[in-house]
């Protein structure tokens, strides 16, 4: 981020603006960055996905508004927020109301903490891997309250059920984060991918020793998101739609993106974890070979970060989305079972082997 | 009044993703856990049975396609089949190599359709799109051969309408051909799916001897280990000179019954494929003239005509008497399947409920009538 920061002040400086001014101003500018980026990822994920189900169920998924379907998303936006907000009679009204954004905000500070490239990390502190893991369960509050509030009995088992799930597999995924700021030694999502550039190039990324740990947190994210196989929270065969069963117009919509985005944010955690995050699987940038004489290098370089970053994180989204073409969903209680008495023990054990790992290999603990 | 505090009365339906229709559950949950569970049906009760005495027989025969919307056909033949018993016609034998081609390909699209909504309800959504594909397939045939999709009123009294052009006959054995390799397809992503298997086995067992005290028909009973197939024990139609295997399953469950489609699926299309052969190098009448369908007439007299249809034993009992039947009574598999649902469905889990329910192929058009 300094080096954003910098280029600001001196920006603004050229205008005359004080120091202290741009020092406040600031922290606008990531949030805009995060919130633009949001709404256009969402969108392009929402297509995605139903393009995506498309090729794999042999249909052709939307190609009606704008070429191959690509303003689908748009219009559907557009028809959710011109929709009456329905609110039945005897909800709990704040509450209610809160609820779709303590759902949504959480997923944009979890965005922020997403380190894009080596620049782009708008909260930067050192333990952001545990910032984020804590962070990403918030929106299950937002669930408990949209579901208590509704007063709608699927809402209420909808979120109920969320919240048990979410728990349960909170415990593996803190595991393996632990075992993955092991291998880099530090907490900080950027040193962790920063860890993982090695000589070997794309086989120092963690997936290759902690491939366990891959698995792990990839299954239980899709449990975390509520994705198939389990998305018991709105099992649209059994409640309805679950939690946000009583919602519409704009509100729903916030339910809606706070999703898509925290697939992509999770997604992005994944990508930063076992992938390499923004580094390069060849070992160098190509910017680096194309703009080799250009004063602007390093800005280039950033945004070509950004783009493996956002190509390993889309590898991840496709990967989920691929599961929920194939998979059934799991029974509840199943969901939990496999949770406490699977995937917990897997994950303790691999933490175990990881630090066999490091301390026989990296550290050259045997001589 | 403790009872009432610790649970929760929901009720699943008649709006509902998941109830195939109008069917409304009064489940009393314990948690995710049901207590007790009341089906109430007759949200689409049309009065089909009262319909018949105000018309005439010609006049009520396009309504009784109405009844069970997957399977026409089936429909269809039980009520030609009793007039024409009543007034004593024959009908040719090609026609009834016709019915049973049709009636086969029917229980193809309703198995089919079946699966795909079973996949959904257990979260699945692809096997939906696949099944559809290939149902669709078997609609384009019949729209071809009766200019309806879904409704037919293709058999009449004394046989079918019209003879079956060779292009059909054609598309028809290509599709034969094709379809062996689809299920195929749905067996690999389904049947060894650990998923699938957890969500089925052992789920919703029906032992032979309910399935027995409430009068379970069909692939239901079959998975039960009865081997009652009407069209093995009393045949009817042309089914006795057919050769075909009867899919039978004792592990009772939910995935039993799967099964026991699946393979229906394989034993239809064995049935197809000999039918095919006959209609082929046959040359007969496909329709008894004796009978005038619009001027129809008949004698006094009742008979019970039974047909095995994709969802248990169908029958229709009509009493006649002159220019409209004096009373028509149907008998349809699902009715006796929806009673069945509390017996199966208590103190299991809510999420078990789409199971069993979704594995018991139940259509309320037919339930309600």
């Amino acid at each position: 981020m300094n080096y954003l920061f910098s280029l600001f002040i001196n920006y603004l400086a050229n205008f005359g603006v004080p120091k202290e001014i741009s020092y406040v101003v600031f922290p606008i500018l990531p949030f805009c960055i995060v919130a633009c980026a949001l709404i256009f990822v969402v969108l392009i994920l929402v297509l995605a996905e139903r393009k995506i189900l498309a090729l794999f169920t042999q249909r052709k998924g939307p190609n009606r508004v704008g070429v191959w379907g690509i303003l689908q998303t748009i219009a559907d936006a557009i028809k959710l927020l011109c929709k009456e907000n329905i609110e039945p009679n005897v909800t709990d009204g704040i509450f209610f109301t809160l609820a779709p954004l303590i759902a949504f905000v959480p997923v944009m500070v979890c965005w922020g903490i997403i380190p894009f490239s080596n620049e782009f990390d708008f909260i930067s502190i050192s333990t952001s891997a545990l910032l984020f893991s804590v962070v990403a369960i918030m929106p299950v509050i937002g669930i408990l309250l949209a579901g208590y509030s509704s007063n709608n009995k699927f809402s209420l088992i909808g979120s109920v059920r969320a919240v048990a799930q979410i728990v349960s597999y909170e415990l593996p995924i803190i595991f393996v984060i632990l075992s993955v700021c092991i291998l880099a030694s530090s907490l900080n999502i950027k040193d962790i991918i920063l860890a993982q550039v090695s000589v070997y190039k794309m086989f120092g990324w963690y997936i290759f020793p902690c491939f366990l740990g891959f698995v792990i947190m990839f299954v239980s994210s899709l449990a975390e998101l509520n994705r198939c196989p389990f998305d018991l929270p709105e099992a649209e065969s059994e409640l309805v739609a679950g939690y946000n069963t009583e919602y519409s117009g704009m509100r729903f919509a916030l339910f809606f993106l706070g999703e898509y985005a925290m697939l992509f944010a999770s997604s992005a955690f994944i990508a930063a974890l076992f992938l390499g995050g923004f580094i390069s699987p060849f070992g160098f940038y190509l910017s680096e070979k194309l703009f080799a004489n250009n004063i602007l290098i390093q800005i280039f370089i950033y945004f070509e970060q950004a783009i493996w970053f956002f190509l390993k994180t889309f590898i991840v989204v496709f990967l989920i989305m691929w599961v929920r073409a194939v998979l059934p969903r799991l029974k509840s209680s199943d969901l939990l079972k496999f949770s406490w008495k699977f995937l917990l023990p897997l994950s303790i054990l691999n933490f175990i082997y990881i630090c066999i790992f490091k301390y026989v290999v990296l550290v050259g603990g045997i001589k | 009044m403790t009872n009432l505090l610790k649970t929760m009365e929901i009720n699943l339906g008649p709006q509902h993703p998941s109830t195939h229709g109008v069917l409304r559950l009064v489940l009393e949950l314990d948690g995710e856990v049901i207590k007790s569970c009341t089906p109430i049906v007759g949200y689409l009760h049309r009065g089909i049975e009262k319909m018949a005495e105000s018309r005439s027989y010609l006049q009520y025969l396009p309504i009784v396609d109405r009844i069970d919307y997957l399977g026409g056909f089936f429909n269809s033949y039980a009520f030609c089949d009793c007039i024409e018993h009543i007034a004593n016609v024959e009908v040719p034998e090609k026609a009834q190599y016709i019915r049973v081609l049709c009636m086969e390909l029917n229980r193809i699209a309703s198995h089919l359709l079946w699966l795909g909504t079973f996949m959904l309800d257990l979260g699945a959504s692809s096997p939906l799109f696949y099944c559809f594909r290939d149902r669709e397939r078997i609609l384009h045939i019949f729209e071809e051969l009766t200019g309806q999709r879904m409704m037919y009123n293709y058999f009449t009294f004394g046989g079918v309408r019209w003879n079956i052009p060779d292009a059909i006959l054609d598309s028809i054995s290509v599709f034969v051909a094709d379809l062996p390799n689809c299920i195929k397809d749905y067996e690999n992503i389904i049947t060894n799916n650990p998923i699938f298997i957890s969500r089925c086995k052992n789920k919703g067992v029906l032992s032979k001897k309910t399935a027995l005290q409430y009068s379970i028909t069909g692939p239901n009973l079959r998975a039960s280990g009865v081997a009652l197939d009407f069209r093995k024990s009393n045949p009817y139609l042309v089914y006795d000179k057919l050769n075909f295997d009867i899919a039978i399953n004792s592990e009772c469950d939910a995935l039993a019954r799967y099964k026991v489609r699946i393979s229906e699926l394989y034993s239809s299309l064995e049935i197809v494929r000999q039918c095919l052969d006959y209609i082929r190098q046959s040359n007969d009448e496909v329709i008894n003239k004796t009978l005038k369908p619009v001027i129809l007439n008949i004698p006094d007299g009742e008979y019970t005509s039974s047909v095995e249809a994709p969802r248990g034993l169908t029958s229709c009992t009509v009493k006649a008497g002159g220019k409209n039947p004096y009373r028509v009574k149907w008998r349809t598999g699902s009715y006796y399947a929806v009673q069945l649902l509390p017996e199966l469905i208590n103190n299991s889990e809510i999420a078990d409920v789409m199971a069993i329910f979704g594995s018991l192929d139940v259509i309320l058009p037919e339930v309600d009538k």
